[in-house]
Parts: structure tokens; C-alpha cells; sequence
């Protein structure tokens, strides 16, 4: 890391020296007045439920140590460099041609990884060890990517920034549980094992419905007004699903949900249950791996319409819309419909990973629906960068794998002692993550975005050339 | 009758707890545009400091009641403020003239950081404190219904008259409020005739958290427990009352938030208790939609 800092001149480098010691001091100060009330005392309930303060000195000392030290090193390698310095951390000319030959392929790569992985894990762990992997891992990031798909609809194409987009995950599995627990069983009991594959379409149709619904007042508002009223509408959404305890079960919530059957045949371990049919033995793992190819194939549904819809009219208008709205009217564009196809689109796909989430659980209550949930959507959507498929995989596999393979490391209860629980941390790194984002990188880890028009080839466009207007 | 002037008097309590909370939005919004997300988590972490100050006066060092409260008081307004400047100058100063979404997003990430952090370091469950000033003024009986109002609903009443009299003082009056009202009519305009544009900004996030941070104080006071959550919904309300009132406008913030909180107990009063969330939720969304500038802003006409 030295090397940057010959190219400075040798007659400032003391003083850069003594700046970044100041600077330095500066930020542990300022740390120490932070610690100081809320890291230094921890409020504990004792026997008589009385509050009472315990004193950590040790994590303030350490706090305050790690961003003296933290910003030392940003002072010295990375703020206050010589200008045309060269960066710090250049990427090999082998490792840029590498990635160039590769890059074409990387999606074909990356769907065959999908596609294999259950039987990979099946193979690797068997039918037992694989369940976790399949489910913990694979199904659960497949739904953040589904969603983070959606939202990206709304988000990346369009523009528009939804607050509220775990509303539609609400009014999808509600739809789904509701029709599939009280409507079917009281009017067609025949068609019970179709429940899933009924009222999947319906789902996602209700909450398209709701996505016009919503969409229609906000029309007029923009940027941070429309975030705050979509945030409004999906805490309403939520708040009467808690309070309206005869439609929805409340708190409680609604449980013993028909879980999906492969195509009319369940999976039980009844005579015509999936495995003696097939002539198998009964396992839960053959509904695991069903599930996780179920909700690939919507999420590359999913996908396949947003590439496709990116090429029609419509598509276009979304990224006008984004890129500059008063201009998009002057050409004659129809904002309201524009507006409200992207809102109702993305709540289509919304409904249909509530649909398979309420189906997966077999048990939906609005703990689920919070806005935590929207924001992390919003996150990946964001982290991603905005309008890029590949970079809502990537998030995804990066924050929800990431943060279940926390759980997995043993070794860190063995540092920080056996009460420690690395998921407790799983909000605090999201919060962070989007903070740090920002700053470093405003457009998302995969910023290139594949021009829709082009003239004679194909280029990528570099993010910092794509300015946002103000509209 | 009996019913609603006690509700009255309990809506006005509650609502300068929110006007208090709503100026920070207000000015944060007036001078650099931005929905500042993280403000109601300022404000739980405010009540936090405050709560933990308290409890280390009155346990550890046995304080009176009155003395330690105004300390507290004073401690939590300057590392609140601390707090909100630090987050400023972390999360926010760098981006901007970045594009439009991205001090929100950040401030979003900041919001459930802070909730976070609290939860983290603090543990998640309520934090009760002992009940404080229990007694009350009665008022007049009527119908066998006593109404009353508590001594700390006219100990809210009144620090929240005074500080907004120091406040009005500070911005109407001091060369640092004439900076800010600079910085809010033209920002490059201001920093050419020689005001520190950054440190203006700075000094606002400041005076908005330290607000926040009484406010913080009155909600330990009145409702005695604070949890790591409970900067979501407040927040959401006040920046209802920052909205109703007229975005940007000082007396619209204090005069929304009383409005708010006179809605939201005579809401409960009257009609349900378990929907009085989704009553301010509605409120946010139909003044948004039909009233954007709300009732004493000024109508932003967008240029090209």
C-alpha cells in the first residue's frame, strides 16, 4: 500500500502525516462523546424488574481504538492523496481480460449453478443434510431475488421509489392463505390439491389490482413524497391485517396453509402421496427441491418479462419516466398509464412470491410483512444497482446468504463468547451496508447498464454517465 | 364535554412532544431538501441517552428528581446533537449533489442502523422508569368526571413554549439563524457572500436533534418506558406534522404537530383505539396527496 505515497511530494509529507494524526484523534474524540451514554452503560432489567446500568468501559476504549486507527489509515492511504495519484488497489490486466472473455457467459454460468445446485447439495449432504441448504439457502434468497426483481421494476426502471413494496408480498400470501383455507375447502373441496396452482395467478392478479390502487393517488407525487406515502400505504396495509382479527387472524395470523402439490399429486406420505407414486421413500426432500424449482422458475419469470418488457414501449417509457419526467410529458408520454403499469407490474411479481412465501410457510401473520422487510428489498434492489438483474443476484446471494452463513460460523462464538449471536447483527450490518453503499458507490455494485437503443454495436455505459434528472 | 377537554389537554401533551420532533424535519427539509429518515430514530436515541443519564444521576448518585431531569435535559440535547452531527457528517455531507435518491436511501440505511445499534448494545426490551410526577391539577368535575391535568403534562407544555421562544430567538434574530434562512433561500448564493455553507447545515442538524432530544426526555417522562423501536411510528407522525403544517415553515411544524396529536387522542377517544396508527398513516397519505404544501408552506412551482 506505500506505493502511494511516493508520488506526493516529499516536502508535504509531514504536514499529510500530521493531518491524518489529527484528523484521527479528531474522529476517536468524537467517538468517545458518541460511546460515551450509549455504549458505556447497559441498561439490564433485574429480579423486580427494575432497570438497572451496568458499566462497560472496555467497549468504548475498543470503539474509540478501532476508528482512531480506522481513519489513521483512511487519512494516510485514502483521503488527501496526491491528485493523478494512481488508485490503491489496481485490478491485473489478466484478471480485467479474464473477466472480459467471461463476462458474456457469466449469466448462462450462473443459471446452470442455480439450476444444479439442489442436486449438488443432495449429492454433497444428503437427503437430510441437503434440507437446510435447499431451504435456508437456496429457497429463501430465490424469494429475495424474486422480490428484489419486482421492486426493481418499480425502483430501477421506472424510477419510482416504493417504500411499500411488502404490501403486495402481504396481499399475495394473504390472497393465497384466505382463498386456500376458507374459500376452496366451503365451495369446490375437490380441488384442494390444486389450491397453490389456482390461486397463484389470483394472488398475483389481486395484488396487481392493489398495485393500481395505490398507484393511483400517488401519481402526482414524486421522489421522497412517493417514498413516504408508499411507506404510509404499506404500514396501513399491515395495521388493519393486525386489527381486522375476523378477516385475517390478527396477530395470531393464519396457519395450516395447503402447501403446493407437484401438480395434483401431494407430497405426503399417503398411498397416492408424491413418493409411493413415483415408488420412492417418503422423504421431505423431494417438496424442498420441488419448492426451489417452483420459485426459480417464477423468479426467471420474472426476469424474462422485465427483459422483454424493457424492448416494448412501455419499457422505454419507464426509463424515460426515470430519467426525466417533464420531458417524458412533453413527448407526448402517457405518465399516468407509464406510472401505473410499472406500480401494477411490479406488484403482479410481488403477489406471486407472497403466493409462494405464504405456501412455503404454511403459516402467514404480519410479522412478516414490516417495513424492515420493504427496506431490505429496497436494499438489494439498491446495493444491486438500480435497474441491474444481475446485481439484485448478487445482492441477494450476498446479504440474505451472507447473513445465514454467519449463522453457520461456529468458530466466532469461540471470539466472542458463547451467548453471541451473529444474527442479532443481521439489521445493523443491512443498515450499515446501505449507508456505506451510498457513499461508496451511489449506483450499486454493477452499475454498467446494457443500453436499450443502439445505433451500430452494443456498448455498456458507464453509470457516472447516466445522470438522473430531477423530474 | 368532561371527556374532551381532558382529551384536549392530553392531545396538546402529546402534540408538542411531536412538534418538538417536527422542527428537526422541517429545517433539515428547508435548508438542504431532503426527507432526513433517520430523525425519529434520532429521537429514540436521544431518549436512550436521556434515560441512561437519568438512571446513572438518580442510582449511582442519588440526584433529586427536578435537578437531575434538567441536567439530563442538557446532556441529552448536546449528545444528541453530537449524535445527529456525526450522522450528517458521515451519511449524508458526501452525497450531496449525488443523485436524487441517494441521501434518502442513506438516511434509510441510518434509520435502521440506529434502531439497530440500540438493540444490539442496549437489549431489546422496554425499559420501564419509575413513575415521576404523579400528581395533578384538578380542573372542574363534571358529571361525576374529574378532569385534571398532571404536573408533567404543564412541565411539557411549558419547557416545549420556552424552547420554541429560544429557537424563534435564535433563527429570527442570531447571524447563525440569518445563515440558515440564507442557506435555505440559495445555498450557492449564501456561500458566495461568505456563510459556511457546510457549517450552517451542520449547526441545523444540531438544533434539530437537540429538540429532538427533549422530546426524547418528555416521552420518558410521559409515558415511562422507551424501547429500541419506538423512533419508527413518532417519527412517522411528526413528519406528518412537519408535512401538515407546511414543509419548511417553523410555526407550521409546531401548529401540525398539535394538530396530530389532537387527532390522534381524539381518535382514540372516539372512535378506535386500535386504529389510531392507521388514522395518522392516512393523514400522512391524503395530505401528501392533496395538500403538499401543507397548511402554512409555500407552493413550490418546479422549473426545468
Amino acid at each position: 500500500m506505500a506505493h502511494a505515497t511516493h508520488d506526493a511530494k516529499p516536502a508535504s509529507q509531514p504536514t499529510r502525516v500530521e493531518r491524518a494524526f489529527k484528523d484521527a484523534f479528531i474522529a476517536a474524540l468524537v467517538m468517545l462523546g458518541l460511546s460515551v451514554p450509549i455504549l458505556a452503560l447497559r441498561t439490564e432489567q433485574n429480579m423486580s424488574n427494575e432497570v438497572i446500568l451496568i458499566p462497560r468501559p472496555w467497549l468504548v476504549v475498543i470503539c474509540c481504538l478501532i476508528v482512531f486507527v480506522g481513519r489513521l489509515l483512511l487519512g494516510l492511504f485514502v483521503f488527501n492523496r496526491a491528485p493523478g495519484a494512481k488508485p490503491l488497489v489496481e485490478t491485473p490486466t489478466a484478471v480485467k481480460t479474464a473477466w472480459a472473455k467471461f463476462a458474456p457467459y457469466a449469466a448462462q454460468v450462473g443459471l446452470g449453478a442455480i439450476i444444479a445446485y439442489p442436486l449438488v447439495a443432495l449429492y454433497l449432504g444428503g437427503p437430510q443434510g441437503a434440507i437446510k441448504w435447499i431451504d435456508n439457502f437456496g429457497i429463501q434468497i430465490l424469494i429475495y431475488i424474486m422480490l428484489g426483481w419486482g421492486l426493481n421494476i418499480v425502483v430501477g426502471l421506472a424510477g419510482l421509489l416504493d417504500l411499500g413494496y411488502v404490501a403486495f408480498y402481504a396481499v399475495g400470501a394473504y390472497s393465497y392463505a384466505l382463498i386456500a383455507t376458507k374459500v376452496i375447502p366451503a365451495t369446490y373441496p375437490d380441488l384442494g390439491v390444486w389450491a397453490f396452482w389456482i390461486c397463484l395467478p389470483i394472488s398475483g392478479i389481486l395484488a396487481a389490482m392493489w398495485g393500481v390502487i395505490l398507484g393511483f393517488p400517488v401519481l402526482r407525487l414524486r421522489g421522497d413524497y412517493l417514498a413516504i406515502v408508499t411507506l404510509a400505504f404499506g404500514e396501513i396495509i399491515r395495521l388493519v391485517l393486525i386489527n381486522w382479527v375476523d378477516f385475517s387472524g390478527g396477530y395470531a395470523g393464519l396457519s395450516s396453509i395447503p402447501r403446493p402439490s407437484f401438480f395434483g399429486i401431494p407430497f405426503n406420505a399417503s398411498e397416492t402421496g408424491f413418493a409411493a407414486r413415483f415408488g420412492l421413500e417418503f422423504s421431505p426432500i423431494y417438496r424442498t427441491v420441488f419448492l426451489y424449482y417452483v420459485i426459480l422458475v417464477l423468479a426467471l419469470v420474472t426476469a424474462f418479462v422485465t427483459i422483454r418488457l424493457r424492448r416494448l414501449p412501455v419499457g422505454r417509457a419507464w426509463e424515460a419516466l426515470r430519467e426525466d419526467e417533464i420531458a417524458c410529458r412533453s413527448l407526448g408520454i402517457n405518465t399516468v398509464s407509464t406510472k401505473l403499469t410499472a406500480f401494477s407490474t411490479g406488484a403482479l411479481f410481488g403477489g406471486f412470491a407472497g403466493a409462494f412465501f405464504a405456501a412455503r410457510q404454511g403459516f402467514i401473520s404480519p410479522e412478516s410483512f414490516v417495513f424492515l422487510e420493504s427496506a431490505q428489498i429496497l436494499a438489494i434492489v439498491v446495493l444491486g444497482g438500480m435497474g441491474s438483474l444481475f446485481g439484485v443476484v448478487v445482492a441477494s446471494i450476498a446479504l440474505v446468504g451472507g447473513i445465514e452463513i454467519l449463522r453457520e460460523l461456529d468458530f466466532l462464538k469461540a471470539i466472542f463468547g458463547a451467548s453471541f449471536d451473529p444474527t442479532q447483527y443481521r439489521m445493523l450490518i443491512f443498515g450499515l451496508a446501505m449507508v456505506l453503499m451510498m457513499l461508496w458507490k451511489p449506483r450499486g455494485l454493477i452499475s454498467h447498464r446494457e443500453p436499450t437503443v443502439f445505433l451500430k454495436e452494443r456498448k455498456s455505459i458507464s453509470s457516472s454517465l447516466v445522470q438522473e434528472g430531477h423530474g | 364535554m368532561e371527556v374532551f377537554v381532558q382529551q384536549l389537554i392530553n392531545g396538546l401533551t402529546l402534540g408538542s412532544i411531536y412538534g418538538l420532533i417536527a422542527i428537526g424535519y422541517t429545517m433539515v427539509f428547508g435548508i438542504i431538501g431532503m426527507v432526513n429518515f433517520a430523525h425519529g430514530d434520532v429521537f429514540m436515541v436521544g431518549a436512550f441517552i436521556a434515560l441512561i443519564f437519568f438512571l446513572f444521576l438518580t442510582t449511582w448518585f442519588g440526584w433529586a428528581l427536578i435537578p437531575a431531569l434538567i441536567l439530563v435535559l442538557i446532556l441529552g440535547m448536546f449528545f444528541t446533537g453530537l449524535w445527529n452531527w456525526a450522522i450528517e457528517r458521515v451519511a449524508y455531507r458526501p452525497l450531496r449533489g449525488s443523485f436524487r435518491l441517494a441521501p434518502l436511501i442513506s438516511a434509510i440505511g441510518m434509520s435502521i442502523f440506529l434502531s439497530n445499534l440500540i438493540q444490539v448494545v442496549q437489549g431489546p426490551r422496554n425499559k420501564p422508569v419509575p413513575p415521576m410526577f404523579t400528581q395533578s391539577v384538578p380542573l372542574f368535575t363534571e358529571n361525576g368526571y374529574t378532569v385534571a391535568i398532571g404536573y408533567k403534562q404543564i412541565a411539557i407544555m411549558v419547557i416545549t413554549v420556552v424552547l420554541l421562544a429560544v429557537f424563534w430567538y435564535v433563527v429570527q434574530k442570531t447571524p447563525l439563524g440569518r445563515a440558515q434562512r440564507a442557506c435555505e433561500q440559495d445555498q450557492k448564493m449564501a456561500a458566495l457572500l461568505g456563510v459556511d455553507v457546510d457549517k450552517t447545515i451542520s449547526l441545523t442538524f444540531v438544533m434539530g436533534a437537540a429538540l429532538a432530544a427533549v422530546a426524547g426526555v418528555m416521552y420518558i417522562m410521559y409515558y415511562g418506558v422507551v424501547n429500541f423501536s419506538d423512533g419508527f411510528v413518532p417519527g412517522v407522525k411528526a413528519f406528518t406534522a412537519a408535512v401538515l403544517g407546511g414543509i419548511g415553515s417553523l410555526p407550521g411544524a409546531v401548529l401540525g404537530g398539535l394538530l396530530i396529536g389532537l387527532i390522534e387522542t381524539m381518535w382514540s377517544a372516539y372512535f378506535s383505539i386500535d386504529y389510531k396508527d392507521v388514522a395518522a398513516f392516512s393523514i400522512l397519505a391524503i395530505v401528501l396527496v392533496f395538500l403538499p404544501t401543507g397548511i402554512l408552506g409555500r407552493p413550490e412551482v418546479e422549473k426545468v
